[in-house]
């Protein structure tokens, strides 16, 4: 058996109302909030960055998967918002955690897609025999332009997953992977926001993507949505992840632990994984998990989990999305955003 | 050992002095302490600076110094203790004197902060760097955290702790040689801006440019140069870790104790035997506790020695008749050995406005970083 | 931050590696080769829990230039559960909400930066614990 043996999501405790940023440029409030179903998103703060998001969620997987971390053989973080431009976060990572020398190390990008591609390639290592335990975060402090759409959903969190042989808390059954050139969001080196394409995103990027990485995930494993008790696909605002659920043939139901974008806001690689991570902390033994992430660029990347009995004896080891996500909040206002996501202009 | 008494004395302004650079700042206050002592050379020199390298690039400053003032080849060196560097240069001086190794010798001490160095940097050297500085922590910072665990502990209040900045203040106003000789009031120090809670600006000694120097020799050869010598009776140093965190207790000052410890039992004499003291006031904080250490008062008694009056110019045992480093200022490397010319001054009877009366037996405590070394010297009228 | 004065502390800011005294018993952080307590020479490495009280604290309000832009900060000297004290920040929190004695936890933060162009540090803050 293959699979997750440790889990752990991070939730950052700062937050910006949807409300706050419309006001600050004139929109309604309310027609924002309805047209993204998003309430708030988290803010790193002036301390956090990929890198602490990342050893907070991955000191959290290891607390849950009870290794010792020097049986770890490759760590990779996959982040838009690696802190240094040429020097790798996950070698910080690997030192805090206690892991290595003898480690695999390197960062991953693939827009908000990094994470899942840092998990299945962790899940490969392990897979093929290689080494025995292998970690795969994803974590994201992404920027949205002032006064873009992606300003409102842009937010910061991550998580991690450690994969092995043994102590399996979710078993891998099934992945694939769907990807095509298709530039519906980038961003050039020295530039501090990302471009997007508008409408080019949704269908053509968004949606082919996922939902072709879904279909040929329940054709290659002969799964029925009906079979899975959750399903988390990729989180750029409220409205899309609900509706690619709607097209396949899921239900509200099914989505609803891992649709954690209302209050949560988008974090990129975290995204997906952090929906998987909520997921396992209310999952039951035997419980079927869809996932599909998506990174614009673009791909998808699709996993289908079985939980085992272990879920029950790992969940309480470390704090739950749910519990971070609620237990302790700082809102702040818009000039305190700017500040915090170093949007003023300062001398260097 | 033989008898050790300081002869002469000389200091500059302190304040912002922009005309003067740092060798011009020495060299003011010794040839003003050479004339005063009336000597006509000088066989050693100990230069106190905190950082002559970090605040205006200069290192190598006793020999700098000793060129500057026509005193080549005479040995000539620089003593480091961070805040208390002229203290200590004080203490080498006395010993040189008092075993026997120089007759004439020159104990000063200089700072030149305001040439544009980075100042909040220069002095959290007398830091941890890497368990302190690295996290954060500034100066104020460092003795705020001494008030607060004070506070909290023994209930010092925050009047309590601005009514040390009134009384300095109201001594200062009567230095001519104060960088702010302005009396302040309570209310000014409380609403004064924060610099690190709970410690304000008017909390705070200032950034200051100034020399101080005294001429120390044999007592037995001292009347040949001054009718009123001022003997060394005693002196103390010690050490403590520099790092807060690594003391045994936040809220001693223990390198002040032990410091003091030694140079009463040197002088053969106790805390109540003595008439006032120059007190290293970097922060209003730093006085209270300084006071406790000295055995002035019980511990954790400090602040409540300002609502009685104790330590003003009228009290019982006046502290920092100079305005202390809070009014008079501090120009880091050079408090020490000013302390000690203000003790001398009383002693002698020339401090005219803020005279102490029957002034006999005077202390001077310098002290370094947050409390990692501390000096204490005992003078005695002769 | 010069590199090397940096990536030598690693041990200590990430993993908060100590050293047990084995005359006194008494735990050094950062470990040094002679025991302030007894003098003895001899230590068997450890880790430090995680979890201690505030012993004291501060606002900062006037910064060094690498910290200006994010004051108000709170610095404060953690009385860690193993015995040791140390000194660092305290995160994710309102000045309001600093007591001496409560519990705090460390956690893996961004310390300091060189600037737009110089080293990352990262090391560990306290963050108060919260039921």
């Amino acid at each position: 058996m293959i699979g997750i043996v440790g889990y752990g999501s991070y939730v950052p405790c700062f937050r910006i109302k949807a409300e706050h940023i419309a006001r600050q440029w004139g929109n309604d409030p309310t027609a924002v909030k309805k047209g993204l179903l998003l309430e708030e998103k988290t803010v790193p703060g002036m301390d956090e960055d990929t890198i602490t998001i990342s050893v907070a969620a991955a000191r959290y997987a290891l607390q849950r998967a009870g290794i010792d971390p020097q049986e770890i053989g490759a760590v990779y973080i996959g982040s838009e918002s690696h802190p240094y431009a040429v020097k790798p976060s996950g070698t910080v990572l690997a030192d805090a955690l206690g892991i290595g020398p003898e480690v695999h190390v390197a960062d991953f990008e693939f827009a908000c897609k990094a994470g899942s591609e840092a998990m299945f390639v962790a899940y490969s290592h392990v897979r093929s025999g290689v080494m025995k335990y292998a970690l795969g975060v994803g974590a994201d402090t992404s920027q949205g332009a002032p006064n873009d759409a992606l300003e409102y959903t842009a937010s910061a969190g991550g998580a991690a997953f450690i994969m092995g042989t043994e102590r399996v808390v979710a078993e891998i059954l099934a992945t694939t992977s769907y990807t095509s050139d298709t530039a519906d969001f980038w961003r050039r080196e020295h530039q501090f926001y990302p471009q997007h394409t508008g409408r080019f995103t949704g269908d053509p990027a968004y949606f082919r993507h996922v939902l072709g990485a879904s279909r040929a995930l329940l054709e290659k494993s002969g799964y029925k949505p009906e079979d899975f008790r959750y399903a988390i696909f990729h989180m750029p605002n409220g409205k899309f992840p609900l509706r690619a659920g709607q097209i396949l043939g899921f239900t509200r139901e099914q989505l609803e632990p891992g649709w954690i974008v209302p209050y949560m806001g988008n974090t990129y690689s975290g995204s997906s994984p952090t929906g998987l991570a909520a997921t396992l902390d209310v999952a039951q033994p035997d419980d079927l998990i869809f996932m599909v992430s998506f990174g614009s660029g673009a791909g998808s990347d699709g996993f289908i989990f079985k939980v085992t009995e272990r879920i029950n004896e790992v969940r309480d080891k470390a704090p739950t999305f749910q519990d971070m996500l609620q237990r302790h909040r700082i809102h702040l206002n818009y000039a305190e955003y700017a500040k915090y996501r170093e949007k003023i202009i300062m001398n260097s | 050992m033989r008898e050790v008494a300081v002869i002469g004395t000389g200091m500059t302004k302190f304040g912002e002095l922009w005309e003067q650079s740092f060798r011009d700042l020495f060299v003011e206050a010794a040839l003003a302490a050479v004339a005063d002592a009336g000597v006509d050379h000088i066989d050693s020199m100990l230069i106190g600076t905190m950082s002559g390298g970090l605040f205006v690039g200069q290192e190598h400053v006793g020999s700098l110094m000793a060129d500057y003032l026509g005193m080549t080849p005479i040995p000539a060196t620089r003593v480091e203790s961070a805040c208390a560097s002229s203290g200590a240069a004080f203490r080498q001086a006395f010993i040189e004197v008092a075993s026997g190794m120089s007759d004439i010798v020159l104990a000063g001490g200089v700072e030149k902060m305001n040439d544009g160095a980075d100042v909040t940097y220069a002095l959290s050297t007398a830091a941890d760097q890497e368990y302190e500085v690295f996290h954060g922590i500034t100066f104020p910072g460092l003795y705020a955290m001494i008030a607060r665990a004070h506070m909290h502990r023994f209930g010092t209040t925050r009047e309590q702790l601005a009514r040390v900045a009134v009384k300095n203040h109201q001594n200062g106003a009567r230095n001519p040689k104060a960088q702010f000789p302005m009396k302040v009031t309570i209310d000014q120090v409380l609403n004064s801006s924060l610099v690190a809670d709970p410690l304000r600006l008017l909390d705070c000694s200032p950034v200051t440019d100034g020399a101080a120097a005294v001429i120390l020799c044999p007592l037995e050869m001292a009347r040949k140069f001054t009718p009123n010598p001022v003997k060394v009776i005693g002196t103390g140093q010690a050490s403590d870790s520099i790092a807060l965190h690594s003391r045994a207790d936040l809220t001693v000052l223990n390198a002040v104790r032990r410091a003091g410890e030694n140079a009463y039992k040197m002088a053969g004499i106790g805390p109540a035997d003595i008439h006032l003291a120059e007190v290293h006031d970097c922060f209003t904080i730093a006085e209270i506790c300084a006071i406790e250490a000295l055995g002035f008062v019980e511990k954790g008694q400090g602040g409540k020695a300002y609502d009685s009056g104790l330590t003003a110019l009228d009290g019982k045992i006046p502290v920092n008749t100079s305005g202390g480093l809070k009014s008079k200022g501090h120009p880091v490397g050079a408090t020490g050995v000013a302390q000690i010319i203000e003790i001398c001054d009383q002693l002698r009877g020339v401090c005219d406005e803020r005279q102490v009366k029957n002034a006999r037996i005077g202390l001077a405590q310098n002290m370094g970083g947050s409390g990692g070394s501390a000096t204490v010297h005992i003078l005695q009228a002769v | 931050m010069p590199s090397p004065r940096y990536t030598r502390e690693i041990p200590q800011r990430f993993r908060l590696e100590a050293a047990r005294c084995q005359g006194c018993k008494n735990i050094q952080f950062p470990p040094r080769r002679v025991c302030p307590e007894c003098g003895g020479r001899e230590f068997a490495p450890m880790r430090l829990k995680e979890t201690g009280t505030i012993a004291t604290y501060t606002i900062i309000h006037v910064a060094p230039d690498q910290f200006a832009v994010e004051t108000p900060y709170a610095v404060g000297i953690v009385d860690m559960d193993d015995g040791v004290k140390l000194m660092c920040q305290i995160t994710d929190c309102t000045p309001d909400e600093l007591e001496i004695g409560r519990k705090v936890e460390l956690v893996f933060r961004r310390v300091q930066r060189e600037g737009p162009s110089g080293l990352i540090c990262y090391g560990y803050k306290a963050r108060l614990v919260r039921d």
